[in-house]
């Protein structure tokens, strides 16, 4: 390893996963170690309340001697601590904060807190260079947003959700489907075997701004399926799905290409959790050739969901700049990009 | 001593969350229950509004508390829907049911053993056979203040 090298040791554990990685110049992943929930509730034979509320704990040590070993590096060989303080939950962001903040000290290194979202989408960093200015869209369980990237640190949220985030409504509508939480992937696998028969509306799709809602979605799939069991007739999941996604992906890319001719930019970012959906990445493949001057980075598949790679990569631009936190870093719940100036909320 | 009001569109669950948010103060809680897109948010997005909060109000499913602090009283916008197989304990709950804002809990089914002795709980239904956006509303308060308040929101309604 060259001494010009620059290697972040990165928490993330603002939701359902603990995770800690070690990253090479922001761009290289060289370890990415992710403990979810689900196993260790399959560890203890089910969910058990007190495990999954100090999971995050009990998995934090583990995984970064996990990060340091497989990374083959040792606290000398860092640079810098990073650390998700936010969006999310607050128990579970704590864990990490608190972690970073020891390592940090323990070890006199910079500590670079990082947004979360930010993170996901540096995530595209890995597949390649981002140039600005940049548009990313990010889509996950949480968030659904369209965000302006003028410059590097810099985010400008030009769009986002109303109600419902796209993820949190694939698990819902996948929830009155029977399918198991999170929905998301098997939505999208029956999507691909079936068609768009039930033609659902596509909510704020003829509004002139940039923002999204799926609530009406959602109701309006409930309400067929209500009706179908009322007369007892069985709809076919592969078309409720299709007609789901097809709704979904419509919204979504009608928003983003308005967003593009809106504000000329050198690369869309496709991020977060959703951004794994394959009708959504085919969707804007295909969209994006009206637009030949802007490159389309979708993040890669092994890091659109929350890791501590994408939250290294990140840091790497705080650290660059400078912008430290120091032992008063709290977790911020709510923490949010602020709206492009001009626009409202 | 139950209350229920029969809506026939969501504008109308949007106004009685309004109304019932001038009867609300610090500490209060109101449990919101039913089906998904029973009108659970439309209520809050309501309440909300009584109470002077400008903000958009999304969903609150995925990060379980949502905050709002530029009311007449500060909001807190909770929802236990993913908290169906545990994990209550770790969000410190009862710091918001005794703190400075007015709480308001969807899927409230899954926290039953952490909540407090007073509420006021609304059971959203759905009335298919009336039509798409008909909805019941059902008051269950516990404690005289929400009795009360159930009553009032109730009668000035009909």
């Amino acid at each position: 390893m060259s001494s010009e090298d620059n290697l972040i040791l990165s928490f993330e554990s603002s939701c359902d996963e603990t995770s800690v990685a070690v990253v090479k110049n922001g761009r290289t992943v060289l370890s990415n170690v992710v403990a979810t929930q689900i196993k260790s509730h399959q560890r203890f034979g089910g969910v058990v309340p007190e495990v999954a509320s100090r999971h995050h704990i009990e998995q934090i040590t583990a995984c970064i001697d996990d990060a340091l070993t497989e990374a083959d590096v040792d606290y000398d060989d860092l640079n810098a601590v990073a650390v998700t303080y936010g969006p999310g939950l607050v128990g579970a962001l704590l864990v990490g904060v608190t972690a970073a903040k020891t390592v940090a000290f323990a070890h006199q290194l910079p500590l670079v807190p990082v947004n979360h979202m930010a993170g996901h989408i540096y995530a595209a960093q890995f597949e390649k260079t981002i140039e600005f200015p940049a548009l990313a869209l990010l889509v996950s369980g949480g968030h659904t947003e369209l965000v302006l990237m003028p410059e590097p640190g810099k985010f400008e949220i030009i769009g986002e959700t109303r109600d419902d985030a796209a993820g949190e409504a694939y698990d819902k509508i996948g929830r009155v489907m029977g399918l198991s939480y999170p929905a998301g992937k098997e939505v999208d696998r029956l999507a691909h075997i079936g068609q768009d028969t039930f033609h659902f509306p596509r909510a704020m799709d003829k509004t002139d701004d940039f923002d999204f809602s799926f609530s009406g979605l959602k109701s309006a799939f409930i309400n067929t399926v209500h009706h179908a069991d009322q007369i007892g007739e069985t709809l076919s999941k592969e078309d409720l799905a299709a007609s789901f996604q097809q709704a979904v992906v419509d919204v979504l890319a009608d928003k983003t290409v308005k967003a593009l001719n809106a504000y000329p930019v050198k690369q869309l970012i496709l991020a977060g959790g959703v951004a794994a959906n394959q009708g959504l990445r085919d969707r804007l493949d295909e969209e994006l050739k009206q637009f030949p001057e802007v490159a389309f980075v979708k993040a890669p598949l092994q890091y659109c969901g929350d890791n501590a790679a994408m939250v290294g990569a990140e840091a790497y631009v705080g650290f660059e700049q400078q912008t430290f936190a120091d032992s008063n870093l709290n977790a911020d719940p709510s923490l949010e990009f602020d709206w492009i100036k001009g626009e409202t909320a | 001593m139950d209350f229920k009001i029969e809506v026939t569109d969501a504008a109308q669950t949007y106004d009685l969350g309004m109304k019932l948010a001038t009867y609300l103060e610090p500490k209060d809680l109101i449990l919101l229950d039913g089906d998904l897109g029973a009108g659970k948010t439309t209520f809050t997005k309501g309440l909300a509004k009584g109470l002077g909060i400008d903000r958009n109000i999304k969903s609150p499913t995925f990060t379980i508390i949502r905050e709002y602090q530029d009311g007449r009283i500060p909001l807190y916008h909770m929802d236990a829907y993913r908290l169906e197989d545990g994990g209550a304990d770790e969000l410190g709950l009862d710091e918001y049911f005794n703190g400075d804002g007015l709480n308001v809990v969807e899927w409230s089914q899954f926290i039953d053993e952490d909540l407090p002795k007073n509420y006021l709980r609304i059971v959203f239904t759905r009335q298919d056979d009336k039509g798409d956006d008909f909805r019941q509303l059902e008051f269950k308060p516990q404690g005289e203040r929400f009795t009360e308040i159930a009553k009032q929101v109730v009668t000035q309604n009909g």
